[in-house]
This record gives structure tokens, C-alpha cells and sequence, in this order.
């Protein structure tokens, strides 16, 4: 189950004066069971780009393939794509509508025309999955608390049981325990399913210390594509950009630079902190 | 999807049409739409043509970006003509079942299909090449003798404003939720009238949501500045007519000269030479 996009070009208001590329040349292959980060500043395409990847945005010229599938053919099943790559949006809980949270996560799966009793089994341990308690399923999702409301809504998307969860910061607006609660669930539901999962973000602390590979995207164009360490190691050039590495890289960064025996280039607080405990011979 | 829509919309760029006084826009809006309704003869249409034609090319929007925004309201459009067509009086054409078409029903049909598509390019116009702020400063500006009535001007042409400046968010999260619901697998498209009613509950639901929560936002930041209402209240940018205003007011009465006479002389003058 891969996804490859093939010199892809999306071009927004292309009959207007106000014409923008929001998508310029991207060429990118998103094989199974990765974590992915794609990081960038606001406007650089990030969002774009995953509207691509379900078919809701249909590139203005380049093709994206799903399992060597062309999905801008005429007779490809769109619906199925839909369900096969699980896109959440941002700020999701606005999409929230019916009367009780477990209906609302019930809407997706009931779109696949599944039967009932599947409906409500996916429903169920979709919200599990998001470790929602049971004393909410059955209350109006909009009696719910933002981080709450946030998890029913990625519940709604894990119900139909995407192979590909694709979520578009998913921690804006949230307040630090809710944001650290919502990327704690998404990281346990990677090691628990071994889906893969594309995180967009413009924090690099959200996605340091989870994925594997980091996409940065700017201006339309993929800048960097490579692991975690690889990227940061950038971190001049990304602040050029208006993104910069995780505080830790900087601390490790100006320790080395001030003479202790570390290696610059730690970029979770985890390996700051053996770098450090190891310099001082512990 | 519905980025499509256009009607209500501000297009950036720079014009002579841009630049006119909001309350020359205004008034030429209201006297061209009037003009439509008056004049009855295919002289006098040709005519309205040629003016929305001129403007249309000043104001450098292009025209099939207008024209996009009429997509919305074929719909209203068709219903309009095939009422007309079937439900007025006079000589059979054609006949279908238990439906005719008359001549003058023909003539009707045809001649509201001309009116309703100038008049909504017309005021798209103006609501194309004004920003919203302006419009509501034009509308003010016009209004103001209706104060003595005790009419809330301003007020009124305040949530003018608000409801156009409204469409296009309303538009974008509409299309927002939309998408957020289609990645959960709704169909808003196949299905029979029942259906697709239905289908509007995950996308209505959200949409009037954000609206009140919208509505709620703006009505507490206009008060947290100290909004309340027109009184004493200056303007930056007070409305000045320019000498373009002049010039605008002027060619509009050419226009409605024009079109009195079209619809008076012409006939006139055509019987003579026949």
C-alpha cells in the first residue's frame, strides 16, 4: 500500500489575476508503515499537498498513484481511496454534527456500507483507540472539551479503518496537555496498528520526536526529505525559511560550541539528555 | 468546488471602475437595473448590452470570472423562463399535452432570461470592483435622508456589509466542511432529491455552527473596540467626489437618455423610413 506522486503541480485561482502554485514539481513516495512528518511555514503547501493524497484535490498536472493505481483515472473508486487513506483535517472537530459522539464516529463507516453491527464494532474501538472513556460516547459532541471533541473527530476517521492516517495539525489550538495527549495516542496507535501515518505540523517538536522521516516543504517544493537528524542538521537554512530545529538541538548545539564533549546533533530531549549525561562521564 | 461562486466577491485589481466614488457605483447599479425593466424593445437591450459591455471592459475583471458566478443561478434562471413560457396567455405556438406555448409567452420568457441575467451580471459588477467597506460607506452616504424617518442607517447598512463580507468565509468553510466530510466517505452528489436532502445534514449541522460562532466572534471584537453604533462616529476616509465621479454621473444619464429615446424615437424614426 503506497503512495507516489509523480511531478505533481497544483496551481489555486488559475483563472484569476491572483493565480498562486501552491504545489510546485513534488515528487514523493510514501511506502508502508512509515511515520512521516511534513513540516513548513503557513502557505507553503502543506495542506495542499494532503488534499492531494485522497483525491479531493486533483492535480493541475502530474499523476498520484495509490498501489500503482492512477488515481485521476475516470473508473478509479475514489470512495475506496477515501476510506483506504484516512484524511483529518484541521481544526476537525468542526465537522462534528450528530447527536451523540458514538453516531457522529458512526457517519464514516456507515458511508463504506458496512452492516451494523461492524458500523458499531469500528465505532467503538476507533473511540478506544483514541482513549476516549465510555461515560462520553453517548453524550452531544459538543459538550465536550476541545481536546476531546478533537479525538471523537479523529475517532471518526480511524473507524474506517484507513491503512494511511493522514492528519493536518492536529495540535493546533490545543493546549499543551491536550496537544501532548493527542500526539501521545497518535504514536501508540502507530505502534500498536503499524499504520502509516503523514503528521503535518509547523512545530518541530511535535514531530522530532516521533517520526522517521521529515518532509519540509517551501514555497510549493519539497526542500529537505530525510530523517529526523539529517533535516535538523539544516537548521540554518530552515530558519531562513521562517521554521527552525527543536530547542534541544540549539542547547546541545551551544554546549558543544562552548567546549563540553557532546555531539550537536541530538533532536529529542531523550538523546540531549544521554549526550549530556555521557559528557559529564555518567 | 465552491470557490466557484463568485457573486458577492471583491476582485483585486485596479480600475477606473475600482477607483469610482461607491455611491456613483450604487446609484448607476440601481438606475441601470430600473433601465432594464423600462426599456421593452430589442433596441433598447442592445443597448444595455453595449453599457454593461464597456464597464465590464473598464473594470478589468475578467469576464469569465464573472460569468462563473452565474453557474449559481441557472437554476433560479430556468424556473423563471419555463414559467413564463407555459403559463402565459395568448396565441398557441406549440402544444404539448395540456402545456402551451404561446407567442407573448415566448416573448416574455425570452425577454425576463435577458433582463434577470444583465441585472445579476450588473450588480456582480459592482460588488466585484467595490470593497465591501466601500459599499457600506456608499450605501450610508445614500441612505443618510432617511435618518429624518428615524431609519437606522447606519446600522442597517453596517449588517449590509457584514452579510457580503460573510459570503465568501461561509462559502470557504463550506467547502472546508465539505471536503472533511467527503474524506469520511459522504456523497453529496449521486442519490435522488430525498437523499441528497439528507446528505446536507453532515455539512449544514457544522455550517451553522461555525456561523453563530463566527457571528459571536466579530460581535465581541467590534464591541472590545468600543463599537456602538453610527453616532459621532468619523470616518477615515470620508467620501469625496472626484472629477471620475462627475464623468461617471455623466455617462450614466447619457445611458438613461439613450434609453428613453431607444424606447420613444426610434420607433419613430424607423416607421418614417419604413
Amino acid at each position: 500500500m503506497s503512495l507516489i506522486l509523480d511531478h505533481v503541480n497544483y496551481i489555486y485561482g488559475s483563472d484569476t489575476n491572483l493565480a498562486v502554485k501552491a504545489l510546485d514539481d513534488i515528487c514523493l513516495q510514501i511506502p508502508d508503515g512509515q511515520f512521516i512528518g511534513i513540516i513548513g511555514h503557513t502557505g507553503s503547501g502543506k495542506s495542499t499537498l494532503v488534499q492531494h493524497l485522497n483525491g479531493l484535490l486533483k492535480p493541475s498536472s502530474g499523476a498520484i498513484y495509490f498501489n500503482g493505481q492512477d488515481i485521476g483515472d475516470e473508473d478509479f473508486n475514489k470512495k475506496e481511496l477515501r476510506s483506504k487513506v484516512g484524511l483529518v483535517f484541521q481544526y476537525p472537530e468542526h465537522q462534528l454534527f450528530e447527536i451523540t459522539v458514538f453516531q457522529d464516529v458512526c457517519f464514516g463507516p456507515k458511508n463504506l456500507g458496512l452492516s451494523q453491527k461492524e458500523i458499531e464494532l469500528r465505532a467503538y474501538s476507533a473511540l478506544k483507540q483514541v482513549g476516549l472513556e465510555d461515560e462520553y460516547f453517548y453524550q452531544s459532541p459538543f459538550e465536550l472539551s476541545g481536546g476531546q471533541k478533537r479525538r471523537v473527530a479523529i475517532a471518526g476517521v480511524l473507524a474506517m479503518q484507513p491503512e494511511i492516517l493522514i492528519l493536518d495539525e492536529p495540535t493546533a489550538g490545543l493546549d499543551p496537555k491536550g496537544r501532548d495527549e493527542i500526539l501521545g495516542q497518535i504514536a501508540k496507535l502507530k505502534e500498536e496498528t503499524g499504520m502509516t501515518i503523514v503528521l503535518v505540523s509547523h512545530s518541530m517538536e511535535d514531530v522530532a520526536e516521533f517520526v522517521d522521516r521529515i518532509i519540509v516543504m517551501n514555497k510549493g517544493k519539497v526542500m529537505y526529505d530525510d530523517v529526523p537528524k539529517a533535516v535538523f542538521s539544516h537548521y540554518k537554512e530552515l530558519e531562513e525559511i521562517g521554521l527552525a530545529a527543536p530547542q534541544v538541538t540549539y542547547i546541545v548545539k551551544e554546549m558543544q560550541q562552548a567546549g563540553f564533549p557532546v555531539e550537536g546533533n541530538a533532536t529529542t530531549i531523550a538523546e540531549a539528555k544521554a549526550e549530556i549525561l555521557k559528557a559529564f562521564g555518567k | 468546488m465552491l470557490r466557484e461562486i463568485t457573486i458577492g466577491q471583491y476582485y483585486q485589481t485596479d480600475s477606473v471602475i475600482h477607483r469610482l466614488d461607491p455611491r456613483v457605483k450604487l446609484v448607476a447599479t440601481i438606475a441601470y437595473i430600473v433601465s432594464l425593466f423600462i426599456v421593452n424593445q430589442v433596441w433598447g437591450y442592445i443597448l444595455a448590452a453595449l453599457f454593461l459591455a464597456m464597464v465590464i471592459k473598464l473594470s478589468n475583471v475578467p469576464f469569465s470570472y464573472m460569468i462563473k458566478g452565474m453557474r449559481a443561478v441557472i437554476l433560479l434562471l430556468m424556473i423563471t423562463v419555463i414559467f413564463n413560457l407555459f403559463l402565459t396567455p395568448g396565441e398557441v405556438l406549440i402544444s404539448l399535452w395540456k402545456l402551451h406555448i404561446t407567442k407573448e409567452g415566448l416573448k416574455i420568457a425570452i425577454m425576463m432570461a435577458v433582463r434577470l441575467t444583465f441585472l445579476i451580471i450588473g450588480s456582480s459588477v459592482m460588488t466585484l470592483t467595490t470593497t465591501p467597506n466601500n459599499l457600506t460607506d456608499g450605501l450610508e452616504a445614500l441612505m443618510k435622508p432617511l435618518k429624518v424617518f428615524k431609519v437606522p442607517v447606519h446600522e442597517v447598512a453596517m449588517m449590509m456589509s457584514i452579510a457580503l463580507r460573510f459570503i465568501p468565509i461561509l462559502l470557504e468553510e463550506t467547502d472546508k466542511i465539505m471536503k472533511a466530510q467527503i474524506a469520511r466517505g459522504a456523497d453529496f452528489e449521486s442519490g435522488n432529491l430525498m437523499k441528497k436532502a439528507k446528505a446536507m445534514v453532515p455539512l449544514l449541522v457544522p455550517l451553522f455552527i461555525s456561523a453563530f460562532r463566527r457571528a459571536n466572534d466579530l460581535a465581541m471584537a467590534m464591541e472590545a473596540r468600543c463599537y456602538r453604533g453610527g453616532d459621532g462616529r468619523t470616518k477615515m476616509k470620508p467620501l469625496i467626489y472626484q472629477k471620475r465621479d462627475y464623468i461617471g454621473y455623466i455617462v450614466l444619464l447619457l445611458y438613461l437618455g439613450l434609453c428613453v429615446c431607444v424606447g420613444r424615437l426610434l420607433p419613430v424614426v424607423l416607421a418614417a423610413f419604413i
